[in-house]
């Protein structure tokens, strides 16, 4: 699969990166080479098979109902990059 | 004197009172500070260490010690320890502190072990080599020029070093056994969720275990089977019941082994490990062992498989390093949207965004099908295969590694040479079944070489038995 400018373009956005136009040859050079290697997949005959989509043997793991308390408030802002006394504070959203 | 080389050597200097834990301590800080340009800790946290040794010293007076007194941990940059700053080895979780500790390390902090530092990683767990780090790279004190392996690499090199006794590392994809081959150790990957992931920093969830590193199988059987087990913080953690690995190490009878035909017969293996591989074959086969040759078709697969999976889980699992709530934030924003942007291509390393970029693809709308359910449905092939396998057998047995440690900058330019690196450690992480390496011999330039043993899953006990076994004959 041969990454172009308007796919790596759309998958940066998604992924909420930039690149700017060195890293994005790169990038588009790195990605296209490694999703040809990972399409040798496609070799694989996998007719009726179901997706595995969970690893753990345990189903169901259920708890008490009990309300505790894991993170404070204070703790749950301590690594804010910025805060106020009650809040995250990002940059503004509408201009 | 090179001393404290294992637990039971510490267990008995305590008993006969020749040492206490501060003194313990205090040798293993000086070792560190000694072997400082390995550049395997990342911050070591002495005061605390000395502090807590001498408690344990008096708990032990007491005779009301843990059962892991005397032992002295390093762990790796991704396991969160409550008032400790814990990065992942990436500027995204600058001055990070963790408001929790991770249950593993709780659970040996309960039995008395003493934490000494957070020990220098690939960034997020990703990377073979562990030059992926803000940390800076880490040497493999057998020849500086040449890498530890990765992501585990600090903490390889910690035990490698004799800067503590034992350590943790993580393995979502031969993270631990690699390295553990490429410095002469013992490395433990359990059976997936057998140890609560409760406080590690994710990179794929559905593949990530805690491991250990040691100089032998019995400190690695000792701390598994401590930090082994249900957790309410982490409801994928097995509840079945966690065995004394450490006192089932007698191994007394005749078992079954396969070995795959394709790993031995890899272009990619170096001749030497592929002797001292067929060499152990042969000498189980002598000592009255049923040892087969298989075939597994699907080896070239398991690569492809690993990599489309567990890009895709770490884009996901990444998502959250936006300059909201913790960790990195750009100066440099105008608005939200930039400020989630910059902060994230400034804050990843190279390897990292590659990382999220294939995932993010793989899981965007046209390509969805063709390759992440395409990934699922291999892997559930292979883990059939692998389980089905180790059903008929007792253990596979494989190098650990294709080749020996390579040297810094080998595979930098070249994203699937460096991921090929994994071609044998990956077959265990994709089925979940439980893994180990242990030392076998050198090659002609004097690197360690390691032998991977794989059981199947749950039966640690049963792998540990058969590891101490071979170590002992070795």
């Amino acid at each position: 699969m041969k990454i172009d400018n308007n796919t790596l373009k759309k998958i940066a956005h998604l992924a909420r990166l930039e690149f700017d136009e060195a890293g994005a040859e790169k990038m588009t050079k790195d990605m296209t080479q490694i999703l040809d290697w990972v399409e040798k997949l496609n070799e694989v005959d996998t007719e009726g098979v179901e997706p595995i989509t969970t690893m753990s043997s345990e189903v169901n793991v259920l708890r008490e109902d009990k309300v505790g308390e894991h993170l404070s408030h204070e703790k749950g802002l301590k690594n804010a990059p910025q805060k106020d006394s009650d809040y995250f504070r990002v940059p503004k959203v509408m201009e | 004197m090179e001393k404290f080389l294992s637990f039971d050597e510490i267990k008995k200097s305590l008993e006969n009172r020749e040492t206490d834990c501060k003194s313990i301590v205090n040798y293993y800080l000086n070792n560190i500070k000694t072997k400082a340009h390995l550049n395997a800790f990342v911050e070591v946290y002495e005061q605390s260490a000395l502090q807590k040794a001498e408690e344990i010293d008096q708990k032990l007076a007491l005779g009301k010690a843990g059962k892991l007194a005397g032992m002295v941990l390093g762990i790796k940059d991704v396991l969160c320890l409550a008032g400790h700053t814990v990065n992942a080895s990436s500027k995204i979780l600058e001055g990070f502190e963790s408001q929790f500790t991770s249950t593993a390390v709780q659970r040996l902090i309960d039995q008395d072990a003493i934490i000494i530092g957070r020990l220098n990683c690939d960034e997020f767990g990703m990377g073979s080599s562990n030059e992926n780090t803000v940390h800076g790279k880490v040497l493999n004190d057998l020849d500086n020029t040449r890498v530890p392996g990765g992501s585990s690499g600090g903490s390889a090199v910690a035990v490698q070093a004799n800067l503590c006794t034992v350590s943790l590392g993580t393995d979502t994809g031969g993270s631990v056994r690699q390295p553990a081959a490429f410095t002469g150790l013992v490395g433990t990957k359990p059976t997936y969720s057998r140890v609560s992931r409760h406080g590690l920093i994710a990179y794929a969830s559905s593949f990530d275990t805690i491991g250990v590193f040691s100089r032998n199988v019995k400190d690695n059987a000792r701390v598994m089977e401590t930090i082994a087990g249900p957790d309410d913080f982490d409801s994928t953690a097995s509840r079945k019941p966690v065995p004394n690995y450490s006192e089932l190490l007698h191994f007394g009878k005749p078992v079954k082994i396969a070995y795959l035909k394709e790993t031995i017969n890899s272009s990619a293996l170096q001749p030497k490990i592929k002797e001292n591989t067929l060499e152990v074959l042969d000498r189980l086969k002598k000592e009255g062992h049923e040892v087969d040759e298989v075939n597994f078709p699907l080896l070239d697969y398991v690569l492809p498989t690993y990599y489309i999976l567990t890009t895709a889980e770490a884009s996901s699992n990444l998502s959250r390093f936006d300059g909201v709530k913790f960790g990195y934030r750009t100066p440099n924003a105008h608005n939200l949207e930039s400020m989630y942007k910059l902060t994230r291509s400034e804050g990843f390393g190279e390897e990292v965004k590659r990382r999220i970029m294939l995932g993010t693809f793989v899981l965007s709308a046209s390509y969805y099908d063709a390759y992440f359910t395409k990934a699922q449905k291999v892997r559930r092939l292979i883990k059939n295969f692998t389980e089905d396998l180790l059903n008929k057998y007792d253990y596979i047995i494989m190098p650990t590694t294709p080749t020996t440690a390579f040297k810094f900058g080998e595979h930098s330019n070249d994203p699937v040479a460096m991921y090929l690196e994994d071609l044998f450690t990956v077959q265990a992480s994709v089925s979940g079944v439980p893994a180990i390496s242990i030392p076998n011999g050198k090659d002609e330039k004097g690197l360690p070489i390691g032998l991977q043993i794989m059981a199947n899953s749950f039966k640690e006990a049963d792998l540990y038995a058969f590891a101490e076994y071979l170590s002992a004959s070795n």
